[in-house]
């Protein structure tokens, strides 16, 4: 079969609009997530959303609604615990943790499932997805997508400052609650994309691509949904294609693509903040420690002349080799 | 007391605040007339924080009342009257943010649910980043900017919403002089437009000449209340036992009443 006549099947193009809307929406409630410190919260529902399948397998119900069923549930149990419990909040989240992921073993053994269909959620599998299942899944994602886009401003400020926003008169628990119910819908969107083992790395990696490189909030999310999609869809067509040769599984495919960009983003944020720190002025009233004449310098610094200028207190400083010059007479100084 | 006048901005009576069983307030009360620039001083630990905290219902009374502009504290929902500048190291969260971002979050009082944002709402703004001296900031990264300037983004944030009554606790904490003296004019901006300020600070510093009356605190009560005093008089011994600034040491006795929340009566009569 070609890879045009591939892609034409009907399941392959299930596939990609499900990877699409997976790529979209969970770096977009990622976002709220790290930005609160959250990042492993998708991996804690992600568990936990394993005892919703099982029991949608053991008792024949659809698994994607009692995933979604149990799920929320654990977001906001974890949400509850997170709240009240200020000390000992992470192993209260570890219990839950564990307490999904054995939960649904349990249960799909007891059921008599085989360990193959439980596997399907815990590490995807996109192309067996059907046709019903891929409507819920995008009225899911585009629920998720327009919430977070939507109410952006308010879920930044909650995340950002939480006591600012509550005498701002903002609804601060309410708010916490829809992030973790939105969280775990997006987990259960992407549970048959990259499974639920690895649905953080969707929620997560982009977002910590994108923020190597970006200054604004609203540039990072809209980049790691872009990045998001960008993985989502470019690690199942590239596993579609490697299929021809070996197994290639989409799931783990679409995870290493993300953490690819990430590995080429991280050496250009290193160089991004050592600029930003050049750039930074200097504490004011700090004169240069000593008179301190640099060698010979063909090179007249001014305007536009190509170095990074960088006030300090009444001149200019020019960044030239990691050094700093200040014109000074005829000559410069090292400052 | 003045708690029940209706004119005040902001009332405390008989106000109590525990943390963890442990009194942290005792029996505060107090009233800032509209217009005031009022300062809370006092050493570590005296509860200056806690009574900003207690003021804007971060932390919850166990005896004794709260009143915004005469209503209840329970009751009140007019939140775009109050600015609230917490004390914050950074401003910087786990993502990046624009400090234009920043300060619009502070326009969120005034914001309807999914609306854009106005005209109005975008100079506001704007005249926020102006007043605190980082308009040509606006596009920076939060993290980027020095711990005086993100202490001024905090401020632009909290004018952003045009509020009439400003709560700062300890702006000026780990600022820089010239940062101090950005704080001191931004306030005096404020303070003409006729704006109510309580302020905690530790070192008045710059912000001395605004300030119209002084509070000091003691362990959880008032010491002293009436015409600003300068930074040293606020450490006299009568305000702060001398040595003791950091080291309170634990006192068990009220482990053996564990179910006594506060020494103080709770007189619930006065309104």
């Amino acid at each position: 079969m070609s890879p045009v006549e591939l892609f034409a099947q009907p399941f392959m193009q299930r596939a990609l609009i499900a990877a699409l809307l997976t790529g979209l929406a969970a770096p977009a409630i990622g976002t709220f997530l790290v930005q609160r410190r959250l990042a492993l919260m998708g991996d804690g529902i992600g568990h936990v959303a394993v005892t919703g399948v099982a029991i949608g397998l053991a008792t024949g119900a659809s698994p994607l609604w009692t995933a979604v069923l149990v799920a929320v549930l654990g977001s906001v149990l974890i949400e509850v615990i997170r709240e009240r419990g200020q000390t000992n909040g992470d192993v209260a989240l570890a219990l839950l943790f564990y307490g999904g992921l054995a939960g649904g073993v349990f249960v799909s053994g007891l059921a008599g499932q085989s360990a193959a269909a439980l596997n399907r959620y815990l590490f995807g599998s996109l192309t067996t997805i059907s046709s019903g299942d891929v409507l819920i899944t995008m009225g899911l994602a585009i629920a998720v997508v327009g919430l977070c886009l939507g109410l952006a401003p308010q879920l930044f400020a909650v995340a950002q400052d939480q006591e600012f926003a509550r005498v701002a008169g903002l609804r601060v628990r309410g708010y916490n609650v829809l992030v973790a119910v939105l969280a775990a819908v997006s987990v259960t969107v992407a549970m048959r994309t990259v499974g639920l083992l690895l649905v953080s790395a969707l929620m997560v990696v982009p977002v910590a691509t994108s923020q190597q490189v970006t200054r604004s909030f609203r540039t990072t999310l809209v980049a790691a949904m872009a990045l998001g999609t960008l993985a989502s869809v470019g690690g199942l067509v590239a596993a579609t294609f490697a299929s021809y040769r070996v197994n290639v599984a989409p799931g783990p495919t679409i995870v290493l693509l993300a953490l690819a960009c990430y590995a080429i983003a991280w050496p250009i944020g290193i160089w991004l903040r050592r600029r930003a720190r050049l750039r930074e002025p200097f504490a004011s009233g700090q004169a240069a420690p000593s008179h301190d004449a640099c060698g010979a310098h063909p090179h007249a610094h001014g305007p536009g002349c190509g170095h990074l200028a960088v006030p300090h207190d009444d001149h200019v400083d020019y960044v030239h080799d990691g050094h700093r010059h200040a014109a000074h007479g005829a000559h410069y100084d090292e400052h | 007391m003045s708690a029940g006048v209706p004119a005040a901005a902001v009332a405390i009576s008989e106000g109590s605040v525990a943390l963890g069983g442990r009194p942290v307030l005792r029996g505060i009360d107090l009233s800032v007339a509209p217009g005031d620039f009022v300062a809370l001083m006092g050493a570590n630990g005296s509860g200056k924080s806690t009574l900003v905290r207690a003021l804007v219902g971060l932390r919850p009374l166990v005896a004794g009342e709260v009143r915004l502009f005469g209503t209840p504290l329970d009751d009140y929902d007019d939140w775009r009257r109050i600015g609230f500048v917490p004390q914050r190291a950074t401003a910087a969260s786990g993502i990046p943010a624009s400090v234009w971002e920043v300060v619009a979050a502070g326009r969120l009082t005034r914001r309807r649910l999914l609306r854009p944002l106005s005209r109005a709402d975008r100079a506001a703004i704007d005249d926020a980043l102006e007043i605190v001296g980082l308009a040509d900031r606006r596009r920076d990264a939060v993290s980027n900017l020095s711990g005086g300037q993100q202490q001024r983004v905090l401020i632009a944030r909290a004018l952003a919403g045009e509020p009439e009554l400003f709560f700062l606790d300890e702006p000026t904490a780990g600022v820089d002089l010239p940062n101090q003296q950005v704080l001191a004019d931004t306030l005096r901006r404020l303070k003409e437009r006729g704006a109510t300020i309580v302020l905690v600070a530790h070192e008045l510093g710059p912000l001395a000449p605004l300030v119209d009356r002084a509070v000091v605190l003691r362990d959880g009560r008032v010491a002293y209340d009436g015409d600003p005093l300068r930074d040293h008089e606020v450490h006299q011994p009568w305000f702060a036992e001398p040595h003791t600034h950091h080291h309170h040491p634990a006192r068990p006795v009220a482990d053996h009443v564990p179910q006594v929340s506060s020494p103080v009566d709770r007189p619930r009569g006065d309104a």
